[in-house]
């Protein structure tokens, strides 16, 4: 417990629109510790990338923070650990001192982070010399190794080329080795991969992991694919309508699902081996949080809501020390449901997998 | 309703080649001598990367595009060349299309059940108004919607609730052939599979063929009943979801397979991808030809390479 | 702020408040999963008036164009002076007609109250707002009467960029290819010749007067409008919406003027907002050089000549035309901002 790299206690924002206010983030708690890998897993307008770009102080200026702390503690250059609440810090301090320095980001499409201008080498060089101080010859060098660690061939070569020159898996390389420039504590990967081409995807994904071995990075996922989720993640939040609905480690996320709305997420994707001739699925779309939510977000798509969903906002019931999850069917008063026998047959299934193939583990 | 392969195919393409020329001396061949045919009922799953030129083939057979090259036959009807009024009436009546991207596919000036009708207002399929709204209305709850989204406009929905806008569209003219172009790509995982749900059981009663173009494998499977694998404007693999999944050939097709993520923690943190790059392949795609493998299975290859990726998979 | 505390408080009331009992824990039959009921609020057209109203800027345009539009049409009428009347007083003694030459702005009432003197001439009880020009008529009646003739080109240059201009422009972008060519090379022709040069042949075959006004803008003014027309279609005509309607079997009317230009709406009318400014000005110039309006109608461009010529001596004479063109210019500027600003369809950051 000691080691938390980041901390975000009852997170509450909401924009204000012409349309009205929309209560985006509605009490979110979440941590992750040094190393490990989290995810974020909701569909679009769940708020998942919201609650990043708070925690890298990048939001929009029509958001208004009702409540919260985001607690950052970072390594400084001489090893000490510093402790910082983000909400508390203004925008330019955080700019100068843990954007791109402490935090980094890498998002969907590669050429948002990317100057089409200047050379992939300039661009790579710029960050490191501004915040780590190093003087040109020592950042060209030191680019070059870093590119040659993110998987491109010739870099020297490389450097001198434009954005434009290179495509989109080799972008998403430079940007990722852009983020691990100056040595952050945390990488935030927004869809790191949906922008790609199916075949570089798995590939980006593990060049990630192995950077973030090598260099004892934390990185935190925001996805919608739990394909993503299954292959990177230590622990997973599943985030709905501004609220984490279960939260738990990734045997416990895939393997004992105990929220709706994640057995609607687990089946809807279908593995090779699914033969149902439907998916079971959420039917619906998410709300629109222009409307104030009354009790539990989910109830309108739930087949299995309760009448108390309509009425109050269930909170979070503990199934094990690291397993949570929003839901009244967790209540000891509520009727016994199980999940979908779909699930709970593949779910048994791609356990045996394992076991009889145990070098696949 | 299943395929019915007893029928002759719905769409017959035959060589298709479409060329678009950049400038004097360089023309992108986007889609070259690719044949292929639907029939009634069946879902036909086109995939390949950005550039493969799926969507290209889409929108020449639904004349979107002129092809260069190439016969296409849609119920019996030539429709390459220029058409004559019975077929052109035919061709945008029973051939639809549901657009990639949820946000641009859909006029923002225009309401929802204008949206939906404009098919009918242009061909005039409706004697009264009341007609007209009767129709949309049962649409509307066909594909999920409720009646008071009738007077709404699209950017007061989400992405899935805007494709099932774009399924309506074209659900309305009961079509016998719908060209799904990416149309699940842009949407969440989650709404993927609604929507694919969504088309299968259309599908069981309209009894409509679908040419179901993607960029990866994992939804294509659950939908398609036949599978072409695409690849820089070439047809590399072809043959039904079986025979695709159960044995597949070609290199470009073989990590295709690989990159579908599995929602099994245990297996997916170990495995790594196959990796595919022509470059450095040392494939030539000039000097194969589509040849037969057993069944409707076809690849892409020379003699001698097929021979070695027969091998190696037997 | 203090809306959204309000919407927090009560939504926390409702979360804490209620006290679940073991009824509330069976499944609630009453919800139909399968039909989605969810969409935003708020119209596209009370978007665009809430954008625009919340813009000061934009709002204070629309209040001075709308005041100067009712004074237009009543101001010359507020009063008995008709705007080519001579003010002028029968002097019984020495049987002299004299008129109220250059007479400074008075308000008889307003003078007594201040002074507590009245006016000691023969125009003691007769208020002028603006004063009088040096041939005795009343400027506040001229100067509105000017506004007509202002807001008159405003509208026809309207009429202009609508059919001329926004015709011309659809059409080229979105039938492309040769005719596009044909199209543009002839904007270019037409843009190239100076505004002036066709004023001065205009003026040589027609006669003086607003109809060479007119004639002048019909000529030129369309261009800008044309060039954002054309702009607008090419972006449009590639979008999905666009290929749907063409697989539905719409025609190319169809697509232009019920699909595509209802999208352009946004930029079209901006850009008419900007030219309304571009033409009062080139009526103003056309008739304080000489070529427009002719005596004894007036415009606002002819009255700032009149105030200009006695400038030195005078120099109240000119400020009310001035203002007025400065204010109604000024005004559309803002008005057209404000509604680029509002019509914008955009996604608001989250």
């Amino acid at each position: 417990m000691a080691d938390k790299i980041l901390d975000i206690r009852n997170l509450d924002i909401t924009f204000t629109t012409t349309a009205g206010p929309v209560h985006a983030i509605r009490g979110v708690n979440m941590d992750l510790e040094r190393g490990e890998t989290v995810a974020i897993v909701g569909e679009s307008g769940s708020g998942k990338s919201v609650v990043m770009k708070t925690a890298m102080g990048i939001l929009a200026g029509n958001a208004v923070i009702n409540s919260g702390e985001i607690i950052f503690r970072y390594k400084e250059d001489d090893g000490s650990t510093q402790e910082v609440d983000i909400l508390k810090k203004e925008k330019k301090w955080i700019r100068k001192n843990i954007n791109g320095r402490k935090i980094s980001m890498i998002f969907q499409d590669p050429m948002t982070s990317l100057d089409p201008t200047m050379t992939i080498g300039k661009q790579l060089m710029e960050g490191m010399i501004m915040h780590l101080k190093i003087s040109p010859k020592e950042a060209a060098a030191r680019a070059v190794q870093l590119l040659s660690e993110v998987g491109i061939t010739e870099p020297g070569r490389r450097m001198k080329q434009y954005p434009h020159q290179l495509s989109g898996g080799m972008r998403q390389r430079v940007v990722i080795a852009m983020a691990i420039s100056c040595n952050p504590d945390l990488l935030i990967c927004d869809e790191p991969t949906t922008a790609l081409d199916v075949t570089i995807q798995a590939k980006i994904l593990e060049l990630i992991k192995k950077l973030q071995a090598d260099h004892g990075i934390s990185v935190i996922y925001i996805t919608h694919d739990l394909g993503v989720v299954a292959k990177v993640a230590d622990y997973v939040n599943v985030m709905y309508a501004g609220k984490i609905v279960e939260v738990g480690n990734i045997e416990e996320i895939f393997y004992e699902p105990r929220h709706p709305y994640t057995w609607g997420l687990l089946s809807a994707m279908p593995d090779l081996e699914t033969d149902d001739s439907r998916l079971y699925t959420i039917p619906g779309s998410p709300p629109n949080l222009l409307h104030e939510v009354k009790g539990d977000a989910f109830a309108p798509r739930n087949q299995y809501a309760l009448k108390i969903d309509s009425l109050k906002e269930p909170p979070m019931f503990k199934i094990s020390e690291t397993h949570y999850a929003a839901t009244w069917l967790l209540d000891p008063r509520a009727p016994k449901v199980e999940m979908p026998e779909e699930l709970s047959r593949r779910i048994q299934r791609m356990k045996k997998e394992v076991k009889e193939d145990g070098s696949r583990l | 309703m299943a395929a019915d392969y007893s029928q002759e195919p719905i769409l017959k393409v035959e060589h298709m080649k479409q060329y678009f020329k950049v400038s004097s001396s360089f023309t992108v061949k986007a889609v070259d001598d690719v044949s292929f045919d639907i029939y009634p009922g069946e879902t036909y799953g086109l995939v390949g990367e950005s550039g493969s030129g799926k969507t290209t083939i889409g929108r020449g057979i639904i004349r979107l595009y002129d092809p260069t090259d190439g016969k296409i036959t849609f119920k019996g009807a030539d429709i390459t060349g220029k058409l004559d009024k019975d077929t052109f009436k035919l061709l945008r009546t029973k051939m639809q299309m549901i657009f990639q991207d949820p946000m641009a596919s859909l006029n923002p000036r225009k309401k929802i059940g204008d949206i939906i009708g404009e098919g009918l207002d242009i061909h005039k399929m409706y004697s009264t108004k009341e007609e007209r709204k009767q129709k949309i209305d049962r649409i509307l709850a066909m594909v999920g919607l409720a009646a008071e989204h009738y007077d709404r406009y699209p950017y007061q929905f989400s992405g899935g609730q805007r494709q099932r806008v774009g399924i309506a569209r074209a659900l309305i003219m009961n079509p016998e052939l719908i060209i799904a172009d990416e149309c699940i790509s842009a949407l969440d995982v989650s709404i993927q599979a609604q929507v694919v749900n969504l088309m299968k059981d259309i599908q069981e009663e309209t009894g409509a063929a679908y040419l179901f173009i993607a960029h990866d494998l994992s939804m294509v499977k659950y939908i398609s009943d036949r599978i072409g694998v695409l690849h820089l404007g070439r047809m590399l693999e072809t043959g039904t979801t079986q025979e695709i999944f159960s044995r597949p050939l070609h290199p470009y097709t073989r990590s295709l397979l690989s990159a579908i993520p599995s929602p099994n923690p245990r297996t997916e943190k170990g495995r790594t991808a196959l990796e595919y790059d022509y470059a450095t392949s040392g494939l030539d795609y000039d000097k194969g030809t589509l040849t037969k493998v057993e069944g409707s299975h076809y690849v892409h290859g020379t003699a001698k390479e097929i021979a070695e990726w027969m091998e190696s998979t037997s | 702020m203090s809306v959204q505390k309000a919407v927090q408080s009560e939504y926390a009331l409702q979360q804490s408040a209620y006290e679940p009992s073991a009824e509330d824990f069976v499944f609630d039959k009453s919800i139909d999963i399968y039909t989605d009921r969810n969409y935003a609020s708020v119209g596209f057209w009370k978007g665009v008036f809430t954008r625009f109203f919340k813009n000061v800027r934009a709002v204070i345009g629309l209040v001075i164009i709308v005041v100067c539009m009712f004074l237009a049409l009543v101001g010359p009428h507020m009063n008995r002076y008709g705007y080519s009347d001579i003010q002028s007083v029968y002097d019984q003694e020495t049987g002299k007609e004299i008129t109220a030459r250059s007479l400074p702005p008075r308000i008889p009432w307003l003078h007594r109250m201040i002074s507590g003197e009245e006016y000691q001439d023969e125009f003691a009880d007769r208020t002028f707002l603006f004063g009088t020009d040096s041939l005795g008529r009343d400027l506040w009646t001229r100067v509105w009467y000017g506004a007509r003739v202002s807001l008159l080109i405003a509208f026809v240059t309207i009429f202009i960029d609508m059919i001329v201009g926004m015709s011309f422009g659809l059409i080229s972008g979105y039938f492309g290819g040769f005719a596009d060519d044909v199209m543009q090379r002839f904007v270019e022709i037409a843009n190239s010749i100076p505004r002036l040069v066709i004023v001065g042949v205009l003026a040589t075959i027609m006669p003086k007067g607003i109809g060479l006004v007119i004639v002048a803008l019909l000529l030129t003014e369309w261009i800008g409008m044309s060039k954002i027309a054309r702009a607008e279609m090419l972006k449009n005509k590639e979008q999905e919406y666009i290929m749907a309607s063409r697989t539905l079997g719409a025609g190319s009317g169809r697509i232009i003027f019920i699909d595509i230009l209802p999208n352009t709406i946004g930029p079209i009318i901006t850009q008419m907002m900007f030219s309304i400014p571009t033409a009062i000005f080139t009526e103003a110039f056309l008739s304080f050089v000489g070529v427009g309006i002719m005596l004894p109608q007036c415009s606002i461009g002819s009255l700032i000549e009149d105030g200009f010529n006695n400038i030195t001596t005078l120099p109240y004479q000119i400020v009310p035309p001035i203002l007025v063109l400065a204010f109604l210019m000024l005004a559309f500027n803002f008005v057209g901002d404000g509604l680029r600003e509002a019509l914008a369809p955009r996604i608001e950051d989250m």
